[in-house]
């Protein structure tokens, strides 16, 4: 018998304009690299440029948002395009939680920006885990 | 005329593919090498909730669209939010001319697809003076 898993979809904002934005994009491509057994994507931006497909993804998905500001377009999005969101994430909350300050550039991320990568990815990772347990 | 407008750069959004990840750069190499005095990012997202903020910004200001793949995130969600791109471009086709830089990597790019994206973003300067100007792209 075939083993079908249940995935959680991981919806982060882009955010080109801020460097949140960026701490977003990297840390949640890297929780997916490192947990393909338990996510998936999608790119915000298809719940309007997509088709039926992609609006369902988060009635198909258990789904988490990342935001990086308090406009929190990933969260509004999925919920007003496609279905309320299980959790919802907001970078400087966990910055704020960890101690971290705000990366002061949107790109060339290396070395000094790596704790405040690992504390994202750590707060995702129990998130993705928390989700599971109740899905 | 307002001759000194600024134009707005949207990139693709992309999380998935290196094409997404060589849009946005050449976006932030226009607005923070280029042309950082003509150019301006907004946050593509921002469309996609009809943030007024934006949505006043992409009215008011010509907008350059960067894709990263056919979808055309960037474009569509301009075009959904009741903006016109005055000129639209695909990050795939500077690889096509410049087939030795080869974009990889999502995250972040390798030293050739920033290599690219330079190239791109001097390419791209033409369309900005002249659009910042008030002409047609």
């Amino acid at each position: 018998m075939m083993e079908t898993r249940v995935k959680v979809g991981i919806v982060s904002c882009s955010g080109e304009e801020r460097p949140e934005g960026t701490v977003c994009r990297m840390a949640c491509r890297r929780l997916l690299e490192q947990e393909t057994d338990k996510t998936v994507t999608i790119c915000l931006p298809l719940f309007i440029a997509g088709g039926r497909e992609e609006r369902t993804f988060a009635t198909k998905y258990p789904t988490i948002t990342v935001d990086g500001c308090e406009k929190r377009c990933a969260a509004r999005a999925t919920e007003t395009l496609s279905a309320k969101p299980r959790m919802t994430l907001l970078i400087p909350e966990i910055l704020r939680k960890h101690g971290l300050a705000v990366p002061e550039k949107r790109r060339d991320y290396g070395p000094d920006e790596e704790p405040v990568i690992r504390a994202v990815i750590e707060e995702l990772a129990a998130a993705v885990d928390e989700v599971l347990a109740k899905a | 005329m307002d001759k000194s407008r600024k134009v707005v750069v949207l990139p693709c959004s992309g999380i998935g593919k290196a094409y997404g990840a060589l849009s946005r750069e050449i976006a932030y190499e226009l607005a923070e090498r280029v042309r950082p005095d003509k150019t301006i990012l907004t946050c593509l997202p921002l469309l996609v909730i009809n943030d007024p903020d934006a949505r006043k910004l992409i009215m008011e200001c010509p907008v350059i669209t960067v894709d990263g793949c056919p979808l055309e995130c960037a474009r569509k969600s301009l075009e959904a939010a009741g903006g016109k791109a005055s000129h639209s471009c695909q990050s795939i086709r500077f690889y096509v001319a410049h087939k030795d830089l080869k974009p990889e990597g999502v995250a972040q790019l390798n030293d050739a697809g920033r290599k690219l994206a330079g190239l791109a973003a001097d390419e791209l300067a033409a369309t900005v003076d002249r659009l910042a100007a008030g002409e047609d792209a």
